[in-house]
């Protein structure tokens, strides 16, 4: 190359024999941004639970209390509310995973590869369309005049109108893409060979699913458990959008931060979530389902 | 397999596309229905909520804010993230694996606790006054994961072997880079800019608990004006719009990317 300059050569030559230099240039931005910025919020988050609101002035006053944490245990509204926001998390996943199976199955063992690919894109796309607009879709499809109660009219039912139903009916279709990408691609490293070798043998189709595919697939879907359930315990704005008055932790945390201005408790709520995320990624952490991510 | 079990999966495929597309349809659909109070099946159809949305001051201005919040969050994020890659894919030290999970970190715990986090940090440690600053670094903070995402996967299918024939070839590090490794990379960091920037322009959760007082970007727009019935139409040619603006960047990117994102969740 004879448009190289040797100034240019010569700190080239420099950075190539100290790799560690190199290396510590690369982190260092990053590792400033997250270490410090995210990980020391997260710490401060943890610490800002143990303090607690002036009632007159609304400032966070820095006296250290366990006094949110019992507020939080003993108090049967909060209590029924993380039972609520546990239940939902634990009942979408399930739903999720019993719907996105079938569909992540076809996709991937029977589809060609070229509409392997379009299929692939064609549920990515809508997972980016805006979470606020699915949840207002849903509204609108769940309304008193609106499509579903249309299409049960004819059966003499209605639909659930605003609820729990319709927080778990809304969350559900939120979430299913993020269950379906990471199934998708447990099952298409799960090879054909397999499967058929299971029907050589002179088993069924049930009996090689539950013997040959469900095990070997589980990682992936515990994969994309962890995202439904993640997703769905934090959340706080379809509740708000198809809920009705029923509430989630998400929406404890946010009245603490927005009307109530109790940011200290608003913290030991979120803590919440992380603790139960926390314990379920350790839980699962052996199956090898974190690598699938 | 039995014929059986091959139509019940296609029919499953078949059902599941259908109820993923359908509610959006029903948004688009309702962005040109003629009646204010929506109603199904709608009857007649207008432009003129569509109109009225391009005139809308407060729609406008959320849309420039968004833009302006996606676009600096999504530079910040392009330069981290692929920072971060290159030193986690092209380097073995100790801490690797705990470093992998930070960068992941912002977007597998839940919004509201990156969303509180950060407020609490820029409020309650900092005493910095919430504005646009504060939500550009939130952004930025859970994008970085994107751009991350698709070089590593980038990197990890090129290998190291066309730049090492570069420096055998008597190329420098600094033209390796510029002649060899940049332009296998062009359309991944083109990808994962395009997916940070439409992660950043949907993104409600962390936007509510960063964003200035006053402020709005196009979802808390929406969010804020749901429940107004006299909006509704303007809100429904606000989420369709939405709808259009964010698939097409991430249909984009996948193309782009060319199969290297095959991980399955958010990011």
């Amino acid at each position: 190359m004879t448009a190289v300059s040797p100034p240019s050569r010569r700190v080239s030559a420099f950075f190539h024999r100290k790799p560690r230099l190199r290396l510590g240039m690369l982190l260092s931005a990053p590792m400033l941004w997250l270490g410090l910025a995210y990980l020391g919020a997260l710490a401060a988050l943890f610490i800002t639970a143990f303090w607690s609101t002036d009632v007159f002035t609304g400032k966070v006053v820095t006296d250290w209390s366990l006094d949110n944490f019992v507020t939080l245990f003993s108090d049967s509204v909060y209590r029924t509310i993380t039972l609520r926001t546990v239940g939902i998390a634990l009942l979408v996943t399930v739903i999720d995973a019993v719907i996105a199976f079938p569909m992540a199955f076809a996709m991937a063992k029977l589809a060609s590869p070229r509409a392997q690919r379009l299929l692939v894109i064609a549920v990515m796309t809508p997972l980016w369309a805006s979470y606020l607009v699915k949840a207002y879709a849903w509204r609108t499809l769940l309304s008193g005049n609106g499509v579903l109660n249309w299409l049960l009219k004819p059966f003499g039912g209605t639909g659930p109108g605003y609820g729990v139903t319709a927080t778990v009916i809304t969350l559900c279709y939120l979430w299913l893409p993020y269950m379906i990408l990471p199934i998708y691609a447990g099952l298409e490293r799960l090879p054909d060979s397999l499967v058929d070798a299971s029907g050589d043998l002179g088993a069924r189709t049930f009996r090689t699913f539950r013997s040959v595919i469900l095990p070997l697939t589980f990682p992936a879907i515990v994969a994309g458990s962890i995202f439904t359930f993640s997703l769905s315990l934090g959340d706080y704005i379809a509740v708000k959008i198809v809920g009705g008055t029923s509430q989630m932790l998400g929406n404890v945390v946010y009245d603490n931060i927005g009307a109530a201005n109790n940011l200290p408790f608003a913290a030991t709520v979120a803590l919440v979530p992380v603790v139960i995320m926390l314990v379920y990624l350790a839980a699962v952490r052996r199956t090898g389902a974190l690598d699938n991510l | 397999m039995s014929k059986t079990a091959r139509v019940l999966l296609w029919t499953a495929l078949g059902i599941g596309f259908a109820v993923i597309y359908f509610p959006l349809l029903v948004v688009l659909l309702n962005s040109v229905n003629a009646d204010t109070t929506f109603g199904w099946p709608p009857k007649h159809f207008t432009l003129e909520w569509w109109g009225r949305a391009v005139g809308n001051e407060g729609a406008l201005h959320a849309l420039w804010t968004s833009v302006l919040v996606g676009l600096v969050a999504t530079a910040i994020a392009l330069t981290l993230g692929t920072m971060a890659a290159f030193a986690l894919q092209k380097y073995r030290f100790f801490g690797r694996n705990s470093l992998s999970l930070l960068v992941v970190l912002p977007i597998a715990l839940p919004g509201i606790v990156t969303g509180i986090a950060l407020n609490n940090a820029f409020r309650t440690i900092l005493g910095i006054d919430l504005g646009l600053i504060t939500v550009i670094v939130a952004h930025a903070t859970f994008c970085i994961v994107v751009v991350f995402n698709n070089v590593v996967a980038r990197l990890r299918r090129m290998g190291g072997n066309l730049e090492e024939a570069s420096m055998d070839l008597g190329a420098d590090g600094i033209t390796t880079f510029r002649l060899v490794t940049f332009p296998m990379l062009r359309s991944a960091l083109l990808a994962g800019g395009l997916l940070a920037f439409a992660l950043s322009f949907d993104e409600i959760i962390v936007t509510t608990f960063t964003l200035g007082t006053g402020m709005e970007t196009l979802p808390i727009w929406i969010y804020n004006n749901l429940f107004r019935p006299n909006q509704a139409p303007v809100v429904n040619v606000v989420a369709a719009v939405l709808i259009i603006v964010s698939t097409v960047p991430v249909y984009l990117a996948q193309r782009l990317s060319g199969g290297d994102s095959s991980s399955g969740g958010r990011i």
